[in-house]
């Protein structure tokens, strides 16, 4: 071998890397191609809502219409048939309001302050209660379906606004209250003591001192079950009662419905009004819906 | 001086925790136990209570019996044929739709999920554009990603009339419309919604492995994908437990999805053990009763790897 | 002990090395060159760039600029496998899933080398170390220790000329600190190989240490033998950084020049002949450190000599061996250790004594020792 080992290139530095490696273009593909199966449902959706009759009979699923049009839109709002009335969704939009709005503020505030009780008050027997409560929700909820019926008629508010209610506070009980007692328990233990001496009692203590701390749980919280609640079918289905019925069982019923054909465009246009005000949240709220699933994963 | 009654120590927190132990006790604990209890008996439509009326209406095993030779619930002709062939999955009805639901989403988006996690974790620009686009399905309801679906996968407007008019006039895809496969169009449709949320759960996990162990694994020499194959996942073990057992219990649950593709249909050849529950409430109310039993039982064995994880950490 | 051989080659060099993160420079063009079988620390406090420096050495960092050699090879663009390093881990770094023979035996069997040759090497390692007890057992069921040891045996496998440690022992109570401290010196004793010590514990680094390169912002401030930094640091953060507790620090002015310069404290004067100084020292502004066992105190002499400065005390604080005396000298709170025999009152006055061959008088605008 030659004494003399010429490098063209005396290495110093960065190494040169090439611009585009196999690895980096392998990942990047494969990402893309993953995103494009993910946003193509989304993607034709929209154009769908878009299309006239016409252009749905003629046209191919994958190509957008030349003339986009917001009829099925206003037809999917104001005058789709939902069963025996033909008032379109907004119907059931403002059912879901109404539905989500007392759901999840029940549910939080019991999950909250049942949170709170475990973490920082407990009493004899309120882990065995917690340990129960956790272990619940893993019962598949049809095993209380009937239960709650019973209990509903005879509390006398099956079929009504606040039977749904009920229900929703029931079944976001466990997720919620564990998700409240470790963020409690995680709070400085000092500050809890210090406002005890202070003289402070339990309701001064969570309105005053830990209330305003939790300002992240809450949003988490409340982002969890706005979504959860908005996006739920069967509850609604069994107990909130058809005035009540929220926008999922109206826009299944739209799509389901045979009055005067089959309008795959109002159907889409509904479909995507229905799924707006979870997608919204999703979108302006980032880390926090993240954190949501996180939490709703994390159980015992 | 007395000694004040314990019962009234505390007392705040006990009234804020009664809506817990009220639930607790009333729904949860006495939910199940009615349900576990009276399908022992031939109830009707009226509900029963009381010991008496129990014991009155005991007939044993007679709703389970039922419940199984019911065509809609499980029937598996081919049963017998084990051995020849070996297994023949033509089991067809509301269970074993589930399973095959169940096993396929499991498998499927935890390949996947586990897959994105780690491309995902290369350091690679515009992660939060991916993120947010693999998570956006989670974030819809069931009734939506299934009418979506229903429509995009429908034999005369969807996806085959598409690829037909593009040129491809032998291409097919009516599994919607087909008894052997519309199970599995509605498990590309669960895949789709869930994928991202694996994904989330698994990437949350590689970025908790430490990152000296990285750095051992590159001193030593070790290839990328061996660190993940035989140092990552192995230490992902909680995580892979967490995720089997959320997919799982999900996916033994799914109601909403199935009524909005097909519900049910074609025929009844995508029913599933919720929606057959829910529907003989009127009819059958000692069937649905003793199939939602059935239903615990199979959560309790789908908790068995999450419970040994558990416990075996405390031993 | 290193075999100074000053003609023969580094064993690591480092030759203007720089990494920025953007606009912040982590590292500003360093040049370093270790000996073989030296046992070097690289001391500052955290942010100072050390462990980038061993990161980049170990080839896991790209450096921006400048080049690392190794036995005299660039190795600037090797991957760190192909190095010839061995490195341990503050947080030890065992593959948790892994019986500790397999976490020796791990990266040799990726590398495909023969069985034989594997169990050779694992057994030698875990004699050194004594870790025959410990072959089936996971991380999880070995205390601290016994994990850094494991860690020390998987770098020692890999039978290679340098090892490096990135802060070993951080995560380790007080007394298995000082414990594993001197195994590591044991270590470094019976193999001979060049050690790359990364630390900010300034007791490790005098003990372990051959060398010491003090750093702060990316720089090497000094690089040199332990007791010469400790005597003569080159400038005041060095001299701040060294030393428990820490050197006094004293403003004033040097007054004439070279030998019969005088130091200027406020009203009082210092001679400054027995000082040994780089250069002949010029009038200036400048501060003058003195550590707290170079002082001596005594009772106020009625009669004031040029050799002492006047103080009062204000603090005693006993410490068993000896005590620790803080005083006040023209407005400057400074400490000195005395016996503990020597007592002292508060408000009591002094005549302090410094012994000025072991001080070191530095310039107040740069901070450099003059």
């Amino acid at each position: 071998m030659s004494n003399i080992t010429s490098t063209a290139i005396e290495p110093s530095g960065r190494k040169p890397k090439k611009f585009i490696t196999t690895e980096r273009f392998i990942v990047y593909s494969v990402l893309s191609l993953c995103a494009v199966f993910f946003l193509f449902p989304l993607y034709i959706m929209i154009i769908t809502s878009l299309k006239d009759i016409q252009a749905i009979q003629a046209g191919n699923i994958f190509i957008p219409t030349m003339h986009p049009t917001f009829t099925a839109w206003e037809k999917a709002w104001n005058s789709a048939c939902t069963g025996l009335y033909c008032e379109g969704i907004k119907v059931g939009f403002w059912n879901s309001v109404r539905i989500t709005g007392p759901s999840v503020i029940v549910s939080i505030a019991v999950a909250s302050l049942t949170g709170y009780s475990l973490a920082n008050w407990p009493f004899k027997f309120s882990e065995a209660f917690f340990t129960v409560l956790l272990v619940s929700s893993f019962i598949p909820y049809v095993v209380m379906l009937y239960p709650l019926v019973i209990i509903t008629r005879w509390l006398g508010i099956y079929s009504t606004l606040p039977a749904v209610v009920l229900v929703h506070t029931i079944f976001g009980l466990p997720i919620l209250t564990l998700l409240f007692r470790n963020y409690f328990s995680s709070l400085p233990q000092e500050l809890f003591k210090a406002a005890r001496v202070d003289g402070a009692g339990y309701w001064r203590i969570f309105f005053q001192v830990f209330a305003p701390m939790s300002v992240p749980i809450f949003t988490v919280a409340v982002i969890l079950q706005v979504t959860g609640i908005w996006n739920d079918f069967l509850f609604g289905v069994i107990y909130a009662g058809p005035t009540n019925y929220p926008m999922t069982v109206q826009l299944n019923n739209i799509v389901n419905s045979v009055q005067g054909g089959k309008e795959y465009n109002v159907d889409m246009a509904a479909t995507i009004l229905t799924g707006i005000v979870p997608l919204a949240i999703y979108f302006f709220s980032g880390k926090y819906f993240v954190r949501g699933i996180a939490a709703g994963a994390v159980k015992g | 001086m007395d000694r004040p009654n314990p019962l009234f120590r505390n007392l705040s927190s006990k009234i804020a925790s009664i809506p817990m132990m009220l639930i607790v006790l009333g729904v949860f604990v006495g939910g199940t136990a009615w349900t576990v209890l009276f399908s022992f008996t031939n109830i009707k439509i009226l509900p029963l209570f009381t010991p008496s009326e129990w014991w009155n209406g005991y007939v044993g095993w007679a709703n389970y019996d039922r419940l199984f030779h019911a065509d809609r619930w499980m029937n598996c002709p081919a049963l017998s044929k084990i051995g020849q062939d070996g297994w023949e999955f033509s089991c067809t009805g509301a269970l074993p739709n589930v399973v095959t639901y169940a096993v396929l989403s499991i498998i499927i988006s935890i390949s996947i999920g586990f897959l994105l996690a780690v491309f995902m974790d290369q350091k690679i620009r515009l992660e939060g554009v991916f993120r947010t686009i693999y998570l956006y399905p989670f974030a819809l309801s069931f009734i939506v990603t299934g009418h979506v679906w229903a429509w995009i996968m429908s034999p005369e407007y969807g996806l085959q009339a598409a690829v037909r008019q593009l040129g491809w006039a032998s291409f097919s895809f009516g599994w919607i419309a087909d008894r052997q496969m519309v199970m599995y169009a509605i498990v590309i449709a669960g895949i789709w919604q869930g994928s991202g949320f694996v994904m989330a759960l698994m990437l949350a996990g590689l970025r908790g492995i430490d990152e000296e162990i990285w750095k051992a694994a590159k001193i030593d020499g070790i290839s990328t994908w061996r660190t993940y194959l035989q140092i990552v996942l192995p230490m992902m073990k909680p995580v892979l437990v967490t995720t089997f057992v959320i997919v799982s219990s999900g996916a033994v649950r799914i109601y909403d999805l199935v009524v909005a593709i097909t519900d049910g249909g074609p025929g009844i050849s995508s029913d599933v053990p919720t929606r057959y529950i829910y529907q003989n409430f009127s009819a059958n109310l000692g069937q649905s009763l003793s199939a939602s039993t059935c239903m615990l039982v199979a959560m309790a064995f789908i908790l068995i790897p999450w419970i040994r994880l558990e416990f075996g950490k405390k031993a | 002990m290193m075999k100074a051989n000053a003609n023969s080659t580094p064993s690591v060099s480092v030759r203007g090395l720089a990494l920025n993160y953007g606009a912040v420079q982590v590292l500003k063009a360093l040049d370093l060159d270790i000996a073989e079988g030296e046992f070097l620390v690289l001391l500052g406090p955290s942010g100072c760039g050390k462990s980038t420096l061993l990161n980049c050495v170990a080839g896991l960092l790209e450096p921006s600029e400048g080049q690392v050699f190794i036995k005299g090879k660039n190795v600037t663009w090797e991957e760190p496998k192909d190095r010839g390093i061995g490195m341990v881990f503050q947080s030890y770094a065992l593959y948790p899933q892994m019986t500790v023979e397999r976490n020796l035996s791990f990266g040799l069997r990726v590398a495909g080398m023969d069985k034989g040759e594997i169990a050779q090497r694992v057994k030698r390692a875990s004699e050194m170390l004594q870790l025959e007890p410990l072959m089936s057992r996971k991380p999880t069921a070995l205390s601290g220790g016994q994990r850094q040891r494991v860690a020390i045996g998987r770098a020692l496998v890999r039978d290679v000329d340098v090892f490096l440690f990135d802060e070993p022992l951080s995560n380790l109570d007080a007394k298995l600190r000082a414990e594993l401290r001197v195994e590591i010196k044991r270590l470094h004793q019976r193999l001979g190989n060049t050690m790359i010590y990364v630390t900010h514990d300034q007791i490790e680094a005098m003990t372990l240490a051959d060398r010491i390169a003090v750093m702060r912002g990316g720089v090497i401030q000094q690089l040199d033998a332990p007791q010469t930094i400790y005597n003569k640091p080159k400038n005041l953060y060095v001299a701040g950084f060294i030393g428990s507790p820490s050197m006094n620090f004293l403003k004033g002015d040097i007054e004439g020049n070279g030998d019969s310069a005088i130091f200027k404290l406020g009203k009082q004067k210092i001679l400054l002949k027995d000082y040994m100084a780089d250069a002949p020292l010029k009038p200036g502004k400048a501060v003058l450190g003195v550590r707290p066992e170079h002082i001596q105190l005594d009772m106020a002499a009625s009669k004031a000599g040029s050799d002492a400065y006047k103080a009062t005390v204000d603090l005693v604080e006993p410490m068993g061996s000896d005590s620790l005396v803080w005083l006040k000298l023209e407005d400057v709170i400074m400490s000195a250790r005395v016996e503990s025999n020597q007592h002292f009152d508060v408000g009591q006055k002094v005549d302090v004594r410094f012994r000025i061959g072991l001080a070191s008088v530095f310039d107040e605008a740069s901070g450099d020792r003059l």
